[in-house]
């Protein structure tokens, strides 16, 4: 079976279904919203699977479906659907995971009195999700780009009674929309410079050759190539969604939001997007590369940021407690670690990390969820202690997708996409940092990892709440051990003996060779070397000796106080912040607030006192002969119905009531004469 | 054309209901209240008759109705529609009889307050209809009178001295329009638009005037109309105006009055004054961009909500205004391509802003019924625990306000920002600062009223009633039709903004 491209609007139009039905029910109507849910998951599911198979029979060709939305001027603004096998694997990914994340959340939410907007707001966000890997425009991937970040807006506030949530909410929204602006307007300069924003339009669309081609032949009086500008500016979008240095700010707050939200959209999905997009737009991204003269480009910048990224997440990351706020800044990590494959020239290397990553940190988020649930709400790591015995599949499952996450060799997914990133990186000619930077995170993401898992599985109970947990139902573990299994398995898809998916993706001839696997040897002993490093590092510090309470001391903060303090504080990000961005907003409020009251205000009331003294009058009597007059026609008007015809003289107003009347009377003199 | 005079009857019905109220001293209010209403949907039902006979592609004026009236003056009673003012027309349509509706709790002097009200709907489908200025300039005057009363005698506690400002400024732009206007008579000895258009283009205005004298006439006509939408800086008189009306009045005002200005200088100022406009347009899209940016960071600096919708509408509607100045700074080679979003954009905008702005007024004046006339920043608090549905509407409302794609406020905003970057680049990116700011506002307004702990004063508050749904509700549903299917709108005006940008100078 296959999902013609004409038909693949059906895929997100299932889950908006559902959300339709979710917002419509009543709050009693709990299964009816989260079976419609699970329910329009599941065939969306079914159909990206034909789809995918449809795409894969003729990977190298782009299906398109155009339509006008609205006319304008003597065309129209188009849109349109896209299927092509990148398409095809995230549309999979999105549902399957989505769906399990969707059965999980039957259990994990099921004492919330707002089950079916939960229900609403996620099938909401799948259709917005599904809608932007469709999308064959720019202008369609951006209307589902900012609902996508809509649905993180309520999914984040979804305990909006809590301060901390609401404001988490809002900062998500804001931080995004900065980098949404600089899309925006990517956006507009393509649109202007190209006369299309649709991507693949039988030769005329903007990632094809012909206005690639006019795009990189002209250049700025900065010696940019117009490519190049939009291609950062569209980057700009990307930065903020998925939470690229300096905007990745809001991602660790919208850990508020509900565990599946952060699963699904703070995780495998939403924060993903960014990288979809610049996979998406790959061509014009890339375009520029040819340039030799150009001072920069558009991919060198998104390299280092997202080389940057890796980093200062992974450093971070080592220095947080509350379990969600570890693999959220893993996930900062892990997003710079796409966005470098993408910079350093290998767009299906990061696609197949999103993948691999997706179903490790859905494992990884829906395993603390288990955690958080059977603990009654205890997120904090010092605080939890123990569970190894009292929780054995969520500890497995767990265990695997830190192997995955960490790269442990060989059998786990993890560790076949983070190759295929640090090869790329390895072959980067412009600059080694990039893969310094990635090698660094290696060690270091085994190192939190590890610190991670023996600080809740290991040692004893610290805390009431912990000593009482105990497993959850199959309906949450089932999906915990479906997303295990992707977690080893997907890396097969992908090793260098076989990179079937690397080259369905990019629709070239696939070869395999069992001599491949060891043909960059040194760094891949370099990095297997690393990843051991990072977990005999964290064993070491927190396995060795476990943790006997929860107020015992760190033993990183024991050997450095100072790192850990500023690790545990996220390095300043959010003062530094809000000590500039924050202070300069309200400044300029407060500026263009007093501009208005008292400089443009007062000069209009000084014009007006003016005009009153002109009139040989001071201000107080004029106020009061005026008001006077005003309350005496108030008073006129308001007893008017038998006194209306009785022409009031010396009256402005009556004057005006008398012209009013007189010229209804000869309009309708003249509408019965004219229509004659 | 038939001669069905559909333009009076829109017009005049809702005077002919104003007229009828004033004879019914002793009425029930219920009564009272059901005609208004009555009365007030008719420019709905005529719109839509109007609608379902339009020709979109005609691109010209349609319904005609043409008499002679002063011939001395060589005044016409000349009416005519096209894709703008129909637009206008169901917009008002809309708006009215909202305004009624979000009115209907007022006990003081019901009768008066919906005389008044259907007085301000006869003279604002005057100003959107009229194609002669003598006509045009009474309605556009007459429509002062009934916002007046409406704002001193209903409003809050600084309701007088608000209503006195906007008058005052409000007259005192308008003085300078009636002394151009006079001057363009006395030169080419017609008042009528279409006329003067056509003069305008084959050179007649310029031959028979100097060209100071034609620059001080575009400034006059300029200034009226700049005060009345506003433009920056000529907009101190609105948030006051606005925040001291009652919640119906401030619907009407921001919905309706501040379009009249917009479609003045859609009907008169460009296609009059093309090369005035042409050269004044770099001060101009300076001073639109002023509204853009300080509106929206002014808004910020607000706690009093309805100041900051007030605020929040001198950006909205700058946009509009952004867009045209944008149109007319391109000199003799228009970059067609922008032109024609630029000018849907804003006439999308114009639409839009209607229904957002005063669904968000509406909201805040559910919040004064409720809380005994708080209306600040700080003074509410998990309103949406105690009323979901209300924080659901509004907050349709306010994501419309903020331009989230899927409703409608995005298509426009999309527009007059893709018009403008092909125009005027740097306008556009710095326009983008409007929509940054305006995002963080409303996302602190929400999140200080509707989000976080229940706060004192808000555990008792009901949510929306069955009227107060109906009230908002036609608006709600348009937004997201409008944000999915812009065509439904697009497509009655797209061939007379083609045309538009056929005729550029």
């Amino acid at each position: 079976m296959t999902l013609p491209v004409q038909y693949l609007w059906l895929i997100p139009a299932l889950p908006l279904l559902a959300a339709g039905i979710g917002a419509l029910t009543p709050r009693n109507g709990r299964n009816l919203a989260a079976g419609s849910a699970i329910l329009a998951m599941a065939v969306a599911f079914v159909l990206s699977c034909f789809a995918l198979n449809g795409a894969l029979q003729a990977p190298a060709t782009h299906a398109v479906y155009n339509f006008a939305w609205f006319d304008l001027g003597h065309d129209a603004l188009r849109l349109g659907l896209l299927l092509d096998p990148l398409t095809a694997f995230m549309c999979v990914m999105v549902t399957f995971v989505g769906l399990l994340i969707f059965i999980f959340s039957l259990d994990y939410m099921k004492e919330d009195p707002n089950y079916s907007r939960f229900f609403c707001f996620m099938s909401l966000f799948a259709a917005a999700m599904l809608g932007l890997l469709v999308a064959n425009s720019l202008l369609l991937l951006f209307i589902c780009w900012e609902l996508v970040g809509l649905a993180s807006y309520l999914l984040i506030g979804f305990w909006f009674h809590k301060p901390s949530a609401a404001a988490a909410a809002k900062k998500a929204f804001i931080t995004t929309r900065i980098g949404d602006l600089g899309l925006l307007l990517g956006m507009l300069w393509l649109y202007d410079s190209s006369g299309s924003l649709l991507f693949y339009d039988g030769g005329h669309g903007v990632l094809e050759a012909a206005n690639l081609a006019s795009l990189t032949g002209q250049t700025l009086s900065c010696g940019l190539a117009v490519s190049t500008a939009i291609g950062l500016l569209i980057f700009c979008g990307a930065a903020g969604k998925s939470g690229q240095f300096p905007l990745h700010v809001w991602l660790p707050d919208a850990m508020e939001g509900p565990t599946p939200v952060s699963a699904l959209i703070h995780a495998a999905t939403m924060v993903a997007a960014g990288v979809f997009l610049v996979a998406r737009a790959y061509p014009l991204m890339s375009a520029d590369t040819l340039i030799a003269t150009a001072p920069v480009h558009a991919l060198t910048v998104v390299a280092f940021i997202g080389a940057l990224t890796a980093l200062l997440g992974a450093l971070i990351a080592c220095g947080q407690t509350d379990i969600k706020r570890v693999l959220a800044f893993s996930t900062v990590s892990q997003l710079g670690y796409m966005m470098l494959a993408l910079g350093v020239g290998s767009w299906t290397a990061a696609i197949f990390h999103l993948l691999t990553h997706a179903f490790f940190k859905a494992l990884l988020f829906l395993g603390a969820g288990s955690v958080i649930h059977a603990a009654h709400h205890e997120q904090d790591i010092r605080s939890l202690g123990g569970l190894r015995p009292r929780m054995k599949i969520t500890f497995a499952t767990f265990a695997i997708g830190m192997m995955a996450l960490s790269g442990v060799p060989f059998l786990f997914s993890g560790f076949w996409s983070k190759e295929a990133i640090l090869h790329a990186a390895h072959e980067w000619n412009v600059s080694p940092l990039p893969l310094y930077a990635g090698l660094t995170a290696v060690v270091l993401t085994a190192f939190y990892m590890t610190r991670l898992v023996a600080e809740t599985f290991f040692g004893q109970a610290r805390s009431p709440a912990a000593e009482h947990a105990h497993e959850n139902h199959a309906v949450m573990t089932g999906p915990l051990v479906l997303l295990a299994v992707g977690a080893v398995l997907l890396g097969f898809l992908g090793t260098p003996a076989c990179p079937w998916l690397q080259a369905r993706l990019s629709g070239t001839e696939l070869h395999s060779s069992m001599s491949q696997l060891f043909a960059s040897g040194g760094l891949l002993l370099l990095s297997i070397g690393l990843v051991g490093a990072g977990l005999v590092t964290g064993w070491w510090l927190y396995g060795r000796k476990l943790r006997q309470t929860a107020e015992h001391r760190d033993p990183l903060a024991v050997a450095s106080p100072a790192v850990m303090a500023a690790l545990a504080s996220r390095l300043g990000f959010d003062e530094l912040y809000a000590a500039t961005v924050g202070r300069l907003n309200s400044l300029t409020a407060a500026l263009a607030n007093g501009l208005d009251r008292w400089v443009i205000g007062g000069l209009v009331n000084f014009l007006g006192q003016f005009g009153v003294f002109s009139g040989t009058l001071s201000r107080e009597t004029a106020e009061s002969t005026l008001n006077h007059g005003f309350d005496q026609v108030s008073a006129s008007i308001r007893g008017s119905g038998q006194r209306y015809s009785r022409a009031q003289t010396g009256e402005a107003h009556g004057y005006l009531r008398v012209i009013a009347m007189a010229f209804i009377v000869l309009v309708l003199l003249l509408v019965l004469g004219g229509s004659r | 054309m038939n001669s069905f005079p559909l333009l009076t009857l829109i017009i005049f019905i809702p005077w002919l209901g104003a007229l009828l109220l004033a004879q019914m001293s002793r009425a029930h209010p219920k009564i009272i209240r059901g005609l208004a209403l009555l009365f007030s949907l008719s420019t709905l039902a005529l719109g839509l008759v109007a609608w379902a006979n339009f020709t979109p592609a005609a691109a010209g004026y349609q319904f005609v109705e043409q008499h002679r009236w002063i011939s001395f003056l060589n005044v016409s009673y000349h009416f005519g529609l096209d894709g703008m003012s129909l637009l206008l027309v169901l917009l008002t349509g809309l708006v009215a009889p909202a305004a009624l509706l979000a009115s209907w709790k007022i006990e003081r002097d019901t009768r008066l307050f919906s005389l008044l009200l259907l007085f301000l709907q006869g003279s604002a489908l005057g100003v959107f209809l009229a194609l002669d200025f003598f006509p045009w300039f009474i309605f556009w005057e007459l429509s002062l009178v009934p916002a007046f009363f409406l704002i001193k005698l209903w409003g809050g506690p600084g309701a007088s001295r608000a209503a006195y400002q906007f008058v005052i400024y409000t007259i005192g732009g308008s003085v300078f329009m009636l002394l151009a206007f006079a001057a363009i008579f006395a030169a080419v000895g017609t008042f009528d638009f279409v006329e003067l258009a056509v003069l305008a283009q084959n050179g007649g205005l310029a031959t028979k005037m100097s060209g100071p004298a034609l620059t001080a006439i575009f400034l006059g006509v300029l200034l009226g109309l700049a005060v009345k939408v506003p433009l920056f800086p000529f907009h101190t008189w609105l948030p006051s105006a606005y925040a001291e009306a009652p919640t119906g009045a401030s619907m009407f005002l921001t919905g309706i009055m501040s379009k009249m200005g917009v479609y003045g200088f859609f009907r008169i100022l460009w296609p009059l004054f093309p090369a005035q406009l042409h050269a004044a347009a770099p001060v101009l899209i300076g001073l639109a961009l002023g509204g853009v940016v300080l509106g929206a960071f002014a808004a910020m600096a607000q706690t009093d909500l309805k100041r900051m919708v007030a605020y929040s509408s001198i950006n909205h509607v700058s946009y509009c205004l952004l867009a045209l100045f944008a149109v007319s700074s391109c000199g003799s080679e228009p970059a067609r391509d922008s032109v024609v979003p630029a000018l849907s954009g804003a006439l999308l905008q114009m639409f839009n802003h209607g229904l957002s702005a005063s669904a968000l007024f509406f909201g805040i004046g559910v919040l004064e019924v409720r809380s005994g006339g708080k209306r600040g920043l700080n003074d509410f608090g998990g309103v949406r625990t105690a009323a979901p549905v209300f924080a659901g509407l509004c907050g349709l409302a306010m994501f419309s306000s903020l331009g989230l794609p899927g409703l409608n406020g995005f298509v426009g905003e999309f527009l007059v920002f893709r018009g403008v970057f092909g125009l005027a680049p740097w306008a556009a990116a710095i326009g983008c600062l409007g929509l940054f700011a305006t995002a963080w506002f409303l996302l602190t307004f929400w999140q200080r009223v509707f989000h976080g702990p229940v706060g004192p004063g808000v555990a008792g508050f009901k949510d929306l009633s069955g009227l107060e749904i109906a009230t908002l509700a036609p608006g709600i549903a348009l937004m997201f039709v409008l944000g999915v299917w812009p065509q439904l709108l697009v497509g009655l005006f797209n061939p007379l903004v083609t045309a538009w940008s056929g005729h550029l100078p």
